[in-house]
């Protein structure tokens, strides 16, 4: 049985780990190979690091600090920011990661899914969308979410797929930090659009979150930041994550869903 | 010693620091001479078909490789792609495999699915064996692994079958054909099964 994939989200910003609320206030939260040795030991499904100052700084990745997590992962590793070509991407690759997200280099060069899908697989190529509720629906944005696409994310689910995308991340960036859920009525309307694997981000502030995503889609990636990073009403960072017999509670909900649009 | 083949596609560090950490020797195979003291050898993937056979070709590890697996016989462990282009084919491209194992490589069926998402079949999912083998001991009960691929190896022989794994309908997770083995999914990337599995391959 294939299981839904319960994903830390991680925010890299000054070489260190951050946490945003709703795209602002990025609150130091520790040593990135730090946190990636402790998500080791808690056997977690798949780590997804996005380097959130690499576009908006006009900096190429920092492969660096890439290989030491690629070599420190023993979980699958997907990695984005500041990812502009195929160049890139192949020697990212190269590294040991698993997948390559893409964002506003996807919005502004579409075509840059297919060359890379082509070349590395399309497994490997994963569109991340930032996504704002507006009064007219849901839009996208890049750039750390000062920079709006014009365009929603139902319609460019359908084009990256088309294009040869593997999976779709969503990132509400209203529900970013909040805790307070996922935005069920937007991942639902993505999940209806394209028939890729999915993974949700923005807004789980509990296990019951999750279960509430996987309940609803079944199978499907969760992914949470503050969550797995924060413990308690005070946010004292404290890296956690549930244990194989919660895991296990959380995917049994996946088996009575059959979700067809 | 394991070899390593580095040819630009896969995860040779996170493979060598498994092993690091478990204590077994392994070098890594950038040119051909380098496969020269390879009593073992892990041959990883990751891309696209013709891709990764184009790598293997341009580095000029196919000679070496046939020689140390076909005619020396020593152990080869393939990975993901590693594994697909043990087959001679695949529907994924137009250049020829290694041909070690008869098979052909096919994109997973997916329609009778009703089940979101379809492909890639990504995730964590059970591998069960289906003949007694050493590389599948001392294994968790129930042991899963991580998958990230929407083709898979269709063995000619079904003898040539190690586990299978279900999407939509079962397939061979895993092959073995005398000194050679495969895997689709990522040990490397599959916490303690993953490094079980890597160990029992280094103690074959």
């Amino acid at each position: 049985m294939l299981r839904s994939r319960i994903i830390p989200g991680l925010l890299v910003s000054n070489k260190g780990l951050v946490k945003t609320v709703r795209f602002s206030s990025p609150k130091y939260v520790g040593d990135p190979i730090n946190a990636v040795k402790i998500f080791n030991e808690k056997e977690v499904d798949e780590l997804i690091v996005l380097d959130i100052d690499a576009t908006v700084r006009g900096h190429e990745p920092d492969y660096s600090m890439i290989r030491n997590l690629a070599a420190e992962c023993r979980m699958p590793l997907c990695y984005g920011g500041g990812v502009k070509t195929l160049a890139q991407a192949r020697d990212i690759i190269g590294m040991g990661v698993e997948k390559i997200a893409l964002s506003s280099s996807a919005i502004e060069s579409p075509n840059l899914i297919s060359d890379i899908a082509q070349v590395l697989g399309t497994q490997s190529v994963v569109v991340v969308m930032d996504v704002r509720r507006e009064r007219n629906g849901y839009q996208i944005y890049t750039h750390n979410g000062t920079r709006p696409a014009r365009m929603n994310p139902i319609d460019f689910a359908v084009e990256v797929q088309a294009l040869g995308a593997g999976e779709v991340v969503i990132n509400s960036i209203d529900n970013d930090g909040v805790m307070k859920g996922y935005d069920l009525e937007l991942a639902r309307s993505v999940r209806q659009a394209m028939t890729l694997p999915l993974t949700i981000l923005g807004g789980a502030g509990s296990l019951k979150d999750i279960g509430s995503l996987i309940s609803t889609f079944g199978i499907v990636g969760a992914a949470a930041g503050s969550l797995f990073v924060f413990k308690g009403i005070y946010r004292a960072v404290l890296i956690n994550y549930p244990n194989r017999a919660e895991k296990e509670a959380l995917n049994i909900q996946a088996l009575q869903v059959s979700f067809a649009p | 010693m394991i070899s390593i083949v580095n040819y630009g596609c896969g995860n040779i560090t996170a493979i060598a620091n498994i092993y690091k950490r478990l204590d077994v020797p392994v070098s890594i195979a950038s040119r051909p001479e380098d496969l020269r003291d390879a009593e073992k050898i892990i041959l990883p993937g990751v891309g696209a078909f013709d891709h990764v056979v184009t790598c293997l070709d341009k580095c000029g590890m196919r000679d070496p490789l046939n020689e140390l697996v076909l005619t020396r016989k020593k152990p080869i462990l393939g990975i993901c792609v590693g594994m697909q282009i043990l087959a001679r084919r695949s529907d994924e491209g137009v250049l020829e495999g290694l041909g070690w194992i008869d098979g052909q490589v096919k994109k997973i069926d997916i329609s009778n699915f009703t089940r979101q998402p379809a492909l890639p079949h990504m995730g964590w999912n059970d591998v069960a064996p289906v003949k007694r083998d050493s590389l599948f001991a001392h294994l968790e009960v129930d042991p899963r692994f991580y998958f990230l691929h929407s083709y898979y190896f269709d063995c000619a022989n079904a003898d040539d079958v190690l586990a299978v794994t279900d999407y939509g309908s079962s397939f061979p997770s895993a092959v073995h054909c005398n000194n050679i083995f495969g895997v689709q999914f990522h040990p490397e990337k599959s916490h303690q099964c993953g490094i079980q599995l890597l160990k029992n391959f280094s103690e074959l």
